[in-house]
Parts: structure tokens; C-alpha cells; sequence
């Protein structure tokens, strides 16, 4: 994806600030780079936030 | 064009998909199906109208299904659809379709009960290798190398809460020497393979088989296109495991395909392919 500007979300986990580019992808993964929490990144209404990455099910994959 | 991806995670291969639609000038339309709400019977839902097409891209199979028959049910063409994506993720549905067009499967049995299962891997022969009918990444599939072994398989799939553990689906164990086949299929075309080594039995490289660059032959460039032809998706992965005999077998055919070892040691744009391919198709 191209760069872009960043913007600063904050880790659900540390409080930490997470840099996440503007035209991130609802989905995305980022990791903390405080703690080392795995994160989505997704939108709540218009406002973009992190979450825990969603853990791996017994559907994924090919 | 304007161009749909449904997906749930942003891995690799969704990240190069997105890049290439959008390095080509075509409006993305991104569809996060954990947020998404489709009114079924609603049809004023205007991101749903005029998509040319959409790409499938769940790493859940529920997820891909649920989405593509969604899709699908607005009008939208789907690639791979929901029928595809079926097929592919049930391993015995796979089989039968594969076999009633002339691919040469493995020896497979099927049986329902726990003494069934016993008569049949006798008949077949060990070792044997039991699979779920969904699974993926290699998890859940076992050897047993004699009937005490698969006693203990068995015992353990029946004590599992899906009832799909109790469909046994027994395969002869194709003795591969070290590797197997991971083909592409592109609508109509083989661009790429590889070679999948690992000194264990599975070669998934999500267990950590290793990736190299395959040159296929004509005859199993032609498989690959056969085995793909019998599913009838657009963008497939096809599993070909070669036997000391000399045969060589389909096991497996894939509809939402993870390719990013595959481009990391071919040097191969497949997302690019991928997107030039299905809108040529398209615009067919």
C-alpha cells in the first residue's frame, strides 16, 4: 500500500501509542511497540481504534 | 473498474491484491465482513451496486462462504463464489468431484462408525492417513501406521464435539519424496508452482514446509488445469503429490489461496496476475 500520513491510536492493552497509516485497512494488524500486543485496527462508527488481533479459529486457513 | 475484496484479515496476500488493483487505477472497494451488515432482501444497499466484480478473501471458510453467497445473492460476480468455495473446503466433496471428472486422487474410503472404519483401512492398507472433511493448514490430519494407531485416531475423533469428526475419511498414504506440488491456477493458466519440502509427512508450509520454485512438466501443468476444470473456480491452488510409483495424485484443491512464500521465492506477481486475469475474464 502506498505511504501515506500516520496517524497515533492507542494500544487497548498498554496505552501505548501505535503509529497506523491513514489508508490502513479495517482488518489490519499492528503490534505494540511497548508491549507487543498484536492489534486490529477497525473503525468504531467513524473513529478509528485497536483492538486484540482476533486469535486464530479452526476455520482459517486453505 | 471497481473492484470488491472481502476479506476478514489483512495478510500478505490480501496487502498485494489491494496493491495491485490499485497500482492498475481501479477503484477498491474493500469489504471487512467482521463489520459488515447485508440486508438480504434489501437492495438499496449502494456500496453492493455496480461492483464489477468482487475477490473472496477470508481466512475463515465460514466467513468466505457466508460472504461470497452474500455477495453473490446482490448481483455480484464472486471470484471464487460461493459453490467453489464449498467444494474446496469439503475434502470428500473435493474427492468426488475430482474423481467423477478423471483426476487421480488417493485411494479414499469413507465411513461413519468405528468398527466401519477398521474394515475399510484393512481393506485399503497402512499406513493410512485419516483427514477431517473440513480442515486446513494440515491441522487434524493423522498417519496411522497400524490398526492400534488408528484405534487411538478414531477414539479421539469421536470423543470431538463437531460431528463432522464422525465422517472418517481414510487415504492411502502416498509415499512423496519429501515434498509436494502447491500449483497455481489462473483462469485457464499455470503461472507459477512450487515445491513444498519438509522431513515430516505434512509439507503444509503453514507446519513450516519449505518453499522452492518448481518447474512443472507439460503433463502436470495439464493436471493442475484438469483438477481445476473438475472444481470449476477461477483462481485455485492445487496440491499434486508425487508417488515413488511413478503416479502422480491431486489431494487437494484450494479456492482462497495463500501464495506469499510462493511469491517470496518465484519473484512472481500473482496478485498482479490474479487482477489482470479475472478482469480480462470479466470484461469477456
Amino acid at each position: 500500500m502506498e505511504a501515506s500520513g500516520m496517524r497515533s491510536l492507542n494500544c487497548p492493552v498498554c496505552d501505548g501509542k501505535v503509529d497506523v497509516p491513514e489508508d490502513a485497512l479495517e482488518g489490519e494488524l499492528f503490534e505494540c511497540g511497548s508491549c507487543g500486543a498484536q492489534l486490529e485496527y477497525y473503525l468504531e462508527g467513524e473513529r478509528p481504534k485497536l483492538k486484540m488481533a482476533e486469535e486464530v479459529a479452526e476455520d482459517w486457513g486453505e | 473498474m471497481k473492484i470488491g475484496i472481502a476479506y476478514d484479515v489483512v495478510r500478505d496476500e490480501e496487502r498485494q491484491i489491494v496493491e495491485a488493483i490499485r497500482k492498475r487505477g481501479h477503484e477498491l472497494v474493500p469489504f471487512y465482513v467482521p463489520s459488515m451488515v447485508v440486508k438480504v432482501n434489501d437492495s438499496s444497499q449502494e456500496k453492493l451496486d455496480r461492483l464489477d466484480f468482487a475477490f473472496e478473501r477470508c481466512v475463515s471458510f465460514y466467513r468466505a462462504l457466508s460472504s461470497a453467497a452474500l455477495l453473490e445473492g446482490k448481483g455480484i460476480e464472486v471470484v471464487n463464489g460461493y459453490e467453489v468455495i464449498r467444494d474446496c473446503g469439503d475434502k470428500l466433496v473435493t474427492t468426488i468431484r475430482l474423481s467423477s471428472r478423471g483426476v487421480p486422487v488417493p485411494k479414499t474410503f469413507v465411513a461413519f462408525s468405528r468398527q466401519k472404519v477398521i474394515e475399510a483401512a484393512r481393506e485399503l492398507g497402512y499406513p493410512v492417513v485419516v483427514k477431517p472433511i473440513f480442515g486446513s493448514w494440515g491441522r487434524m490430519m493423522a498417519r496411522a501406521l497400524s490398526e492400534d494407531d488408528l484405534l487411538d485416531i478414531v477414539d479421539f475423533r469421536e470423543s470431538m464435539p463437531s460431528p463432522y469428526f464422525r465422517v472418517h475419511y481414510l487415504q492411502e498414504f502416498v509415499n512423496k519424496p519429501g515434498r509436494d506440488i502447491r500449483s497455481f491456477y489462473v483462469w485457464g493458466e499455470v503461472p507459477v508452482a512450487i515445491y513444498r519440502y519438509s522431513t515430516r509427512w505434512k509439507t503444509n508450509t503453514a507446519l513450516g514446509g519449505k518453499a522452492e520454485p518448481a518447474e512443472l512438466s507439460e503433463e502436470l501443468l495439464d493436471l493442475t488445469i484438469k483438477a481445476a476444470e473438475a472444481i470449476g473456480g477461477g483462481i485455485l491452488g492445487v496440491d499434486l503429490l508425487e508417488s515413488s510409483d511413478g503416479r502422480v495424485y491431486v489431494s487437494e484443491v484450494n479456492a482462497v489461496i495463500e501464495f506469499r512464500n510462493t511469491v517470496r521465492v518465484s519473484g512472481i506477481d500473482l496478485a498482479g496476475i490474479m487482477v489482470d486475469k479475472t478482469i480480462e475474464q470479466i470484461r469477456r
